[in-house]
């Protein structure tokens, strides 16, 4: 059956849906969208064929905005997508999941809500709010995000999530109480004795191995790591990259062993490509050798940065990879990043990218 | 008492909606007409109206969104401010953005 891909954008300055043919690299562009809102994530929910995006306007507040006609026409709702009265207010979405007939988004301050009705209605998992370690959660730089959402493939109630600066937490009962999954994750901003904490690392992205739902990769603010039980212990892969700081994280959609990655020059000197030069960074043996993926990448004045959201894969053989940057351009590989094109340029701070294939 | 009865005896006030709220909600019109005897009555009535609005209008400090403007009489006016009857009250986004 003849298949449509869509890369779906989220901006500072709302969402941008990009219709095309990736081997060929003939693309069109929609947009914006959301009334130009800043969106934080734009996923598409195979199951429905719907797009949420999710995101918060400095007017109007929180919201999950839905489409269910590839973005001819838009709904909004934060119906229960909030805290009780007298609690600081939730200001915006930041992360979005669709998985097992349910949809989860993840808010600033940090918690997770989850809806049953495609995103009408919202409802409160209050676990992580009863965490014993909530009193002590520090922001990180973007706020208290609530960032990724991984799900169990196969057991809707099990799932990770990531929240800056405080880390990683697993539930295996959906959501009513968690457990923190920081152990061998480096929080380099601590006194020596004190780097190795159960809680206030500053997790980036999480991505979990294509048929291992135990191996999750991770980066970090302070390294890159792989765990092969879950998130109990996490083991240090930066040796081989060009520094210990970046935000996104992809795992392979069918090879568990493979994991791209989009290095920085470091937390406190820019945030940018080091030394001006872009590349994807590639292994294929789950971080024990590194491969810089430059072909098509601005190899001089390259002063973006990649945010948390802003890389994807795809379902297709061979992969494709995805990604926006700060500075508004969204780059496309149709071979597992070995070669790359611009695809667009000067579009708003590129917040978000995820693919989406729907039928022709 | 009737509904109808009950109502004389709540301020009636002209609510203006700035363009950017109806532009999320396209089914409002620039000006109705709202019984309400205070800010935070008024929102509940137009959020029965048009479901989600008091939810862009209003936190769960609870409070008036920090970059909202609700003029009562040309008074900025928080949830609790009490309705005059027959005044104008406008609903406004407030200077912000970047």
């Amino acid at each position: 059956m003849p298949r449509n891909l869509h890369i779906l954008v989220g901006t500072k300055k709302g969402v941008f849906i990009f219709d095309g043919d990736r081997d060929g690299g003939d693309w069109s562009v929609r947009g914006p969208f959301c009334e130009a809102w800043p969106i934080n994530h734009v996923i598409g929910d195979p199951a429905t064929g719907a797009v949420y995006a999710g995101g918060g306007n400095e007017w109007f507040g929180p919201a999950v905005w839905k489409t269910t006609d590839l973005g001819e026409t838009w709904t909004h709702s934060s119906e229960g997508l909030a805290y009780s009265e007298g609690e600081t207010p939730v200001n915006c979405v930041w992360s979005l999941n669709a998985s097992h007939g349910r949809l989860l988004a993840g808010v600033q301050p940090a918690g997770l809500f989850r809806s049953d009705d495609g995103g009408e209605e919202w409802t409160h998992l209050d676990g992580l709010q009863n965490h014993p370690s909530r009193p002590e959660w520090m922001p990180g730089g973007a706020g208290l995000i609530l960032h990724h959402i991984v799900p169990h493939p196969d057991d809707a109630d099990e799932m990770w999530i990531g929240i800056s600066a405080v880390g990683v937490f697993h539930t295996n009962d959906g959501g009513a109480s968690w457990t923190t999954r920081n152990r061998g994750t480096r929080q380099d901003y601590a006194p020596d004795d004190q780097r190795y904490p159960e809680f206030g690392q500053c997790v980036h992205s999480l991505s979990m191995a294509a048929g291992m739902p135990n191996r999750l990769y991770q980066q970090n603010h302070c390294g890159m790591y792989v765990s092969e039980n879950g998130g109990e212990e996490w083991e240090c892969i930066e040796e081989g990259l060009p520094s210990t700081f970046g935000f996104p994280a992809i795992a392979h959609p069918r090879d568990p062993d493979t994991l791209f990655l989009l290095p920085l020059n470091g937390d406190a000197i820019g945030r940018f490509m080091p030394d001006g030069k872009a590349a994807v960074w590639r292994t294929r043996d789950r971080g024990r050798n590194w491969q810089d993926l430059r072909n098509g990448l601005p190899q001089e004045g390259a002063y973006f940065g990649v945010l948390r959201q802003a890389m994807a894969t795809d379902g297709l053989e061979p992969a494709g990879l995805y990604f926006g940057t700060s500075s508004g351009s969204l780059y496309v590989s149709a071979d597992e990043g070995d070669h790359w094109t611009r695809i667009a340029e000067h579009l708003p701070v590129i917040t978000s990218v995820e693919t989406f294939v729907t039928d022709a | 008492m009737s509904e109808h009865q009950a109502l004389r005896n709540v301020p009636q006030v002209t609510v203006i909606l700035c363009d950017p709220l109806r532009r999320l909600f396209p089914d409002a019109p620039a000006r109705s007409l709202v019984n309400a005897a205070s800010v935070g009555h008024m929102l509940d009535e137009l959020d029965r109206r048009w479901p989600g609005m008091r939810d862009r209008l209003a936190d769960t400090s609870p409070a008036v969104r920090p970059h909202i403007s609700i003029f009562v009489d040309g008074v900025r006016a928080e949830l609790d401010t009490p309705l005059p009857d027959r005044t104008d009250v406008y609903v406004l986004t407030a200077m912000s953005g970047g």
